[in-house]
């Protein structure tokens, strides 16, 4: 790092004029700290320029805008601005493929003047295969795939349910077949990926079981049914049998109709209180997965539907997404039936699903609310804006720095070694991590709820970003930046812009950045190097927004 | 069994049953695996949105007297062998004692301790020894887990290790508001196993990275090598013009409470909480007793955190899991212990802070008490959780005790069977935590701070006799 010697201190009196120089520039602008407004204020203040949104008029697209849009007419809540097409590129990518567009991709997006371009890359997104790396990461957080304690997958077993779970996903498989296999399958935990489920459940015991299903499936929690329900429910699951094999770790998940009964358990009884046909020819999961599935039942589809929502606005209709219960009724009850229906309609295409929200204005409003009423949040008024997700963040840094990072596992098999270029959104197995993944908050996979992902923003977390020798040596030394370290600031900007942020610096920003009369020369680098750094550490880089 | 979940069944059976190479319960995993890169590994604690995490967070229970306010954990990663430290056996013969034949006496009569530890040897009087620890596992994580948290690892939940307990209990929650997070480890985390288990990342530990024994020690995050003050503050200032998202949206809650955590992270960065990581500012004497190894150093670093009301420290000392070369490396580990421990208990003494930090040594087992000579190990130790020792000073724990015993060859346990649970129920009682104390947890399950105890126990015991 330059600076470290006396030689460069000089450059560093140069750069220092450089950005001090700017105070009398900005002298006009609201004090830089951040939390000076007053706190009455939760409406956007004046800046003079704002890269976020734009002027433009609402339009509403179709019944996801009309449902949302009725709703905030009554309750007299101001819906925010439409979002810019800089912002809506970045969080589209973000949000469908856990993915920073590149400078080039967001240069050339930029520069489109057709009118249909935000759909057309819609389209893009959804086809491309990082769509499946990015929901595998979802769906392997609320299916547990984990190697080790307290789930205890091994790591060969995590790797095959994993890839069952990009498959299904990059095939678009519909989402009750999905459910179903998970639901019904037998076989080897290395070589049919979906019997894992089972396998990742702490205790296996019918009630263990049960109420992992009702919690993936049916978004309902254990408090939200009495001990008679439960009982019932885990009677579908008393015939699992888990029988070993003469091979290193594989298991075997099968129907085992000769399994003793529970105690405490069954007679099976689906949870709206009626009572199945069983049958001894049959495998009472199947009879429950029929029963879940069947066209009517509401459970499943308005469940998915509601948790396909809460991933993209970060919270659910009802919410949270997987607790539903009576005394949590969802806030816009019509919308999640459009999206029930349009999810049945669609056979369950989780696509189809992700398309109708982000084509919706009600998705490509800004994220600058327009009401200080809390229940502009609740009511989808505006963009919710959160921190990126631990492996979203580490991704996005190592693709702007060119680097990459070393994962481990507990559990040292050849399974767990993984190759450099890997990002982490693709990690087949929750065991293999990294102290980065863990400082900012990935679930532990424990329980499957929603919940266990913390995107809460700490002091460790910002000091890490900060000034950890980690990031400074990506930025000091990331292939990728290289290039952009060499040419002059000035010229840089744009570049550097476009590759951090996926937009062009605002005039205000040009201003701010405005090189001193005597920078230049070799204390180029330093100034280009502070900009990343600090632009890595704007909270517009550390959101989604 | 190498998965480290075990049902009660088998933890049964590994406890009664000789740990034979080859037995279900005997697994080597290499731990140490998981240090990779060792980075400002956990959360500093902020003070942020308290109000709204009371809900979430563990409910105390009645107030109890604090004997203690501090504890400093330092752990013998990969396990050290108890007859070689605090358990010797000088007549059980060569096939055991390997060339460490002899015992020292310590200032205390008849407390006796291995030869390597002479200058421990002349601070009996400020530690007991308890020589009847067992928890019958011989698998690094599962041992470490039980070791740490009290708890069997057969439970639905992962735990909380004592660390993180005591973080929620002592933290912030409980009116901590030093700038350095409450719980903090010198240098690298051992993984999940050591951490906060279902409390999650806020009670997580903030591992510090760096060698205490280089100056500076370059604390991952807070110090950075090469980088000015006035840069730093130049980048600060850069970085506050730049952040047109946050003056868009002054009020936001999140983008608020990105600006906090940011303030927080330059007060250690730039201010005068970062210096307690600066031992140079000691006297050279002092730390050349310490010893100038990254050990001795850390020992060092304990006590400034202490001193600055840091509850809960650990130090990770890695280095003791010998299957082969034992002796070889006993060699210099012993004395480099002797005089880091040693002189940590000395200086907390000499600054009236004894009485108020318990000084906990120990690892997550023994190791086998007959020197295995054959090959591979030509002279090495294996694991072994039927009998192994620790030591405890200090925060209440009376000196100059030994609890326990083993039998004539450290084979197994003797008398006065201590089991974790009974160690760690211990300490939360002298730190004043409530025996109705709860966790928070994620399903809303009812859960005791202090672990359960032995199988079939309610509660854990009291080390009654030096408490």
């Amino acid at each position: 790092m330059p600076g470290a010697s006396s030689g460069h201190g000089r450059q560093w009196l140069h750069r220092i004029q450089w950005t001090i120089g700017l105070a009398g520039v900005v002298a006009g602008l609201p004090a830089p700290a951040a939390p000076a407004a007053p706190a009455a204020s939760s409406v956007a203040v004046a800046v003079a320029e704002n890269p976020y949104e734009t002027q433009q008029p609402r339009v509403a697209r179709g019944p996801i805008d009309q449902h949302v849009f009725s709703r905030l007419a009554a309750l007299q809540l101001t819906p925010a601005h439409p979002v810019s097409d800089a912002t809506f590129l970045r969080r589209v990518h973000l949000d469908l493929i856990g993915r920073l567009p590149s400078a080039a991709e967001a240069r050339r997006f930029l520069k489109d003047q057709s009118a249909d371009k935000r759909d057309v890359l819609i389209e893009q997104l959804l086809a491309r295969p990082e769509f499946a790396d990015y929901w595998s990461l979802k769906w392997s957080d609320l299916l547990r795939v984990k190697a080790e304690y307290p789930i205890n997958l091994w790591p060969n077993a995590a790797q095959a349910y994993h890839r069952w779970i990009y498959s299904s996903l990059l095939e678009d498989k519909p989402l009750d077949q999905f459910a179903r296999e998970l639901l019904i399958s037998s076989g080897s935990n290395v070589h049919c990926g979906p019997v894992n489920f089972y396998r990742a459940i702490p205790g296996r015991d019918p009630l263990s079981v049960a109420k992992s299903v009702a919690l993936t499936f049916m978004g309902t929690r254990p408090e939200a049914w009495s001990a008679d329900q439960w009982s019932g429910m885990a009677g579908f699951f008393a015939q699992i049998g888990y029988k070993s094999t003469g091979e290193w770790k594989e298991e075997i998940v099968l129907w085992d109709p000769a399994r003793p009964a529970t105690s405490g358990v069954g007679p099976a009884r689906f949870p709206d209180g009626t009572t199945p046909v069983l049958s001894p020819e049959r495998d009472p999961r199947v009879i429950f997965a029929d029963w879940l599935l069947a066209p009517g039942n509401p459970w499943f589809a308005r469940v998915l539907a509601n948790r396909v929502w809460s991933w993209i606005f970060s919270r659910g209709i009802v919410h949270q997404p997987d607790d539903f219960r009576d005394g949590n009724a969802p806030v816009n009850p019509a919308l999640l039936a459009y999206l029930e229906q349009e999810l049945v309609r669609s056979r369950y295409s989780l696509k189809h699903l992700f398309r109708l929200i982000v084509q919706s204005q009600t998705y490509q409003l800004s994220c600058v609310p327009r009401s200080s009423d809390p229940a502009a949040a609740s009511e989808f008024a505006h963009y919710a804006l959160r921190r990126l997700e631990a492996e979203v963040l580490i991704d996005a840094i190592n693709d702007i720095t060119g680097t990459s990072e070393s994962y481990s596992s507990a559990i040292p098999e050849p399974y767990t070694f993984v190759p450099a270029d890997v990002r982490a959104v693709a990690l087949p197995d929750g065991s293999i991590t990294s102290s980065f993944l863990e400082l900012f908050g990935r679930p532990p996979r424990d329980s499957g709820l929603e919940s266990e992902r913390s995107l809460r923003v700490t002091a460790g977390q910002r000091l890490h970003l900060l000034n950890s020798s980690h990031v400074r040596k990506k930025i000091e030394q990331g292939p990728a930046l290289a290039e952009l370290l060499r040419i002059p600031p000035d010229r840089a900007i744009d570049a550097i812009y476009l590759t951090v942020l996926s937009r062009f610096p605002t005039n205000e920003e040009r201003r701010t950045l405005r090189p001193g009369p005597k920078a230049g020369g070799t204390a180029t680098r330093a100034v280009a190097l502070d900009l990343i750094w600090a632009l890595l550490n704007s909270d517009e880089f550390l959101h989604r927004h | 069994m190498n998965a480290p979940s075990m049902s009660d069944d088998l933890w049964q059976a590994c406890a009664s049953s000789p740990a034979l190479p080859g037995s279900p319960c005997l697994t080597r995993r290499d731990l140490l695996r998981r240090g990779l890169v060792c980075t400002a590994g956990a959360l500093l604690a902020n003070n942020l949105s308290l109000r709204a995490l009371a809900a979430a967070a563990g409910t105390p229970g009645p107030a109890v007297t604090a004997r203690a306010k501090s504890v400093i954990q330092i752990w013998l990663w990969g396990g050290a062998c108890h007859l070689d430290t605090f358990d010797p056996k000088p007549g059980a013969g060569a096939e055991y004692t390997g060339p460490l034949s002899g015992a020292l006496e310590t200032t205390v009569s008849g407390m006796r301790i291995g030869e390597s530890l002479p200058l421990l040897a002349k601070q009996a009087r400020n530690y007991s020894l308890i020589r009847s620890l067992t928890h019958g596992n011989n698998g690094h994580e599962t041992a470490a887990y039980m070791v740490q948290t009290g708890r069997s690892a057969s439970d639905r939940s992962v735990f909380p290790s004592m660390g993180a307990v005591v973080s929620l209990f002592k933290g912030q929650d409980a009116g901590y508001t030093g700038l350095v997070p409450p719980y903090v480890v010198l240098t690298e985390l051992q993984g999940r196993f050591s951490e906060a288990g279902f409390l999650g990342a806020r009670y997580k530990p903030f591992a510090t990275g760096g060698d205490p024994a280089r100056d500076p020690f370059g604390v991952e995050g807070v110090v950075a090598a090469g980088l000015t003050e006035d840069r730093q503050r130049d980048r600060r200032e850069l970085l506050h013009r730049i952040n047109t998202l946050a003056r868009t949206m002054p009020a936001d809650p999140v983008l608020t409470a990105s600006a906090q955590a940011e303030s927080q992270a330059y007060d250690l960065i730039l201010g005068d909480a970062g210096k307690v990581f600066d031992a140079s500012q000691e006297p050279a004497a002092l730390r050349d007793r310490y010893g100038r190894t990254t050990f001795g150093q850390s020992c060092l670093m304990a006590r400034r955190l202490v001193e600055r009301g840091v509850p809960f420290i650990t130090i990770n000392y890695k280095g003791w899991d010998t299957h082969k070369r034992h002796f070889e490396v006993m060699r210099t580990k012993l004395p480099e212990l002797d005089r880091g421990l040693a002189t940590l208990l000395q200086d907390l003494s000499d600054r009236g802070l004894l009485d108020s930090t318990i000084v906990w040594c120990g690892g997550e087992f023994g190791r086998t008490p007959r020197v295995l000579w054959e090959a591979p190990w030509n002279g090495g130790r294996g694991h072994h959780g039927r009998v192994f020792s620790a030591l405890l000073a200090g925060g209440g724990f009376r000196g100059g005790q030994v609890v326990g015993a083993s039998d004539a060859h450290g084979e197994d346990v003797a008398e006065r069977p201590v089991h974790p649970s009974d160690l760690i129920g211990s300490v939360y009682s002298l730190l004043g935590i409530s025996e109705d104390a709860r966790l928070p947890h994620p399903e809303g399950l009812d859960l005791r701070a202090y672990p359960p105890g032995l199988p079939g126990k309610p509660s854990p015991g009291r080390l009654h006799e030096i408490m």
